[in-house]
């Protein structure tokens, strides 16, 4: 079975939950929990070190640098620098990364430079025993394909993780394995692009990636006014407000809320979509969510295809109907 | 002399072609390219085209702007849309052998021809190309150029008195503002805004200018350097197996109020 090490993400001092998803499809990889690890690059583990540990696997490594500040976001030469000299020392099988912001910028990077290849994106793994090498399964092309790739007997056999494809495995388990530090040496000239700013827009209500319920509009839309309904939509069912990235583009809505393959990944347990054609690019985002209504005039729009429940007809008629009698059902 | 910025770009299948035109071969391995759909450039490199015009916008047109695509075969009207737009040269490296290569190979090829029309001051690059959605040929010409990568961009500015790269990176929760210095590799997204159409006098001047063709050869590669590191095994078109069921009503607004008579009956809502 592979030793496979996780490349572990710190929000807010803690272990951030896309990092359970990993251990769970490295979980998928190896039965065996002891032969997981998580490794942790940031300027302060404290906290995010026991999460980890508290997800059962064998090892924990902390590698706390003042140059790896921030790394979270990704795109610096520093966690780059620190996850290399882990892998040559520790010299897994796999190493697993999320597509996040830190996995998409940090990933392909370490790949190159260890002169190994890469799987993008990945929403599929399993270990082939008999070729001793990793098999996964991507979406291409918008999503329109999939491919099955096979690594050769390259190591470590590099794997980004598609957010919201795996549900997290538990993370309250009392701990087996150990804490290990590991000094990394990065130094002041190694970066030659510098943080001058970091602006972290803070926006009311549920954050979309984690929200239960998302409403969502399109191009269908014709206009930002009308995300001013699904916005009370949203708030009706405690949920959070999306667009497609058509919707942003034309500066109805801010490019926060964009879902999509470039946008954001959400897994809610319903996704109502207005006037979204349902372009793959924009259901590569929400491929976890886990029913989906549409609400579009074109009944043969690609949403249809895809959704659970679905109206076809003329929103501007259906919403104010649809809202009311949600609202009515939250009263009584 | 004044900047020179590279901008590398890449014909694709268009993205926004009917999802039923759409087939793959899959004893080849391949998409099978739809009739009568031509090909179009990669909407994230336009968006990188975009960004180094603006960046000669504020220069006074004191910069140049050489465009790179590495491919099999390419549609002339189509790949010239960049110098339509404003862009001064364009540099194919165009062969057969260029047909199924990886990101890797990608790199290395583009690498060699940067080398080779070279120096720049900045790499642009699309964030990602819609086909194969890698989103690491600029990670990784970063590397093997040893330069530094800024990705995501939605705002590039090249400081004319320092000569550094200034940069607005557009994450999923907020921004940053990065400066790099030069040369550098910078990834651009669509929070730049939308792409400038071409103009007639830029179309006219873009029949006008010949590309530069390339072979692999002619930049120092051979096979054995575009052989792929991940076999590809299977590629295949998933079957949607969602069964929908569509709610009717007397009109749409019976048909909006039974919608959300039916989610409550599911539990939905």
């Amino acid at each position: 079975m592979p030793k496979v090490l996780i490349a572990g993400e710190v929000q807010d001092g803690k272990l951030a939950g896309v990092s359970g998803e990993l251990v769970a499809a490295a979980l998928k990889l190896t039965g065996n929990p002891r032969d997981v690890s998580i490794a942790l690059a940031c300027d302060d583990a404290a906290g995010s070190a026991e999460n980890a540990l508290a997800c059962g696997v064998g090892s924990v490594y902390v590698i706390e640098h003042p140059a790896l500040k921030g790394a979270g976001q990704g795109g610096f030469d520093a966690p780059v620098t620190a996850f290399v000299a882990l892998l040559n020392a520790e010299k897994p099988d796999v190493f697993l990364m999320a597509r996040t912001d830190f996995g998409y910028n940090v990933a392909p990077r370490v790949a190159f430079r260890l002169g190994v290849p890469v799987a993008q994106d990945c929403i599929d793994l399993a270990w082939d025993a008999a070729s001793n090498a990793a098999v996964v399964t991507r979406p291409v092309y918008g999503g329109n394909a999939m491919a099955v790739y096979r690594f050769k007997e390259q190591r470590p056999q590099i794997v980004i993780v598609r957010p919201k494809t795996f549900e997290p495995a538990a993370s309250n388990l009392s701990p087996v394995g150990e804490i290990k530090r590991f000094g990394v040496e990065i130094p002041d000239s190694h970066s030659r692009a510098r943080l001058v700013e970091s602006v972290k827009e803070q926006r009311a209500g549920v954050r979309l990636e984690e929200a239960q319920v998302v409403v969502a509009g399109g191009r269908g839309l014709g206009g930002p006014e009308p995300f001013k309904q699904l916005q009370d939509l949203a708030s009706v069912l405690g949920g959070a407000l999306g667009a497609s990235r058509a919707a942003c583009d034309a500066g109805w809505i801010d490019h926060s809320h964009q879902i999509g393959l470039t946008g954001k990944s959400i897994g809610p347990r319903v996704y109502i979509t207005v006037g979204i054609s349902g372009a793959s690019q924009h259901m590569a985002g929400c491929s976890g969510a886990k029913t989906i209504v549409a609400i579009n005039r074109d009944p043969d729009a690609n949403i249809f295809k895809e959704a659970r429940y679905g109206v076809v007809g003329d929103w501007q008629k259906i919403l104010p109907a649809f809202i009311e009698t949600v609202r009515e059902i939250k009263r009584s | 002399m004044p900047p020179r910025i590279a901008v590398c770009v890449k014909q694709v299948p268009d993205p926004d072609a009917p999802a039923s035109t759409f087939k793959v071969d899959e004893s080849a391995r391949r998409v099978i390219t739809a009739p009568g759909i031509p090909p179009v450039v990669n909407g994230f490199d336009l968006h990188a085209t975009e960004a180094a015009l603006r960046i000669k916008d504020a220069h006074a047109g004191g910069v140049e702007i050489t465009v790179l695509s590495v491919g099999p075969s390419f549609v002339m009207e189509v790949i010239k849309k960049p110098l339509s737009m404003g862009a001064d040269n364009l540099i194919l490296v165009e062969d057969a052998a260029l047909a199924d290569v990886d990101a890797h190979a990608t790199v290395t090829v583009l690498a060699a021809a940067l080398k080779k029309a070279g120096p720049f001051d900045l790499i642009l690059c699309g964030r990602q190309a819609s086909d194969w959605d890698n989103a690491y040929v600029p990670l990784g010409l970063a590397e093997v150029l040893g330069l530094p990568c800024v990705t995501l961009a939605r705002k590039v500015d090249l400081l004319k008195e320092s000569g550094k790269v200034r940069v607005e990176r557009s994450l999923t929760d907020g921004y940053q503002v990065v400066e790099s210095d030069s040369p550098a590799v910078i990834t651009v997204s669509n929070e730049l805004g939308e792409p400038r159409y071409p103009t007639l006098r830029g179309i006219m001047a873009a029949t006008r200018k010949q590309p530069s063709r390339w072979k692999p050869a002619d930049i120092g590669l051979n096979a054995a350097a575009l052989a792929p590191l991940l076999s590809l095994e299977r590629l295949f078109v998933p079957e949607r197996q969602k069964e929908i069921e569509l709610i009717r009503g007397e009109d749409d607004a019976d048909a909006g109020r039974k919608l959300a008579l039916r989610l409550r009956e599911a539990k939905l809502i």
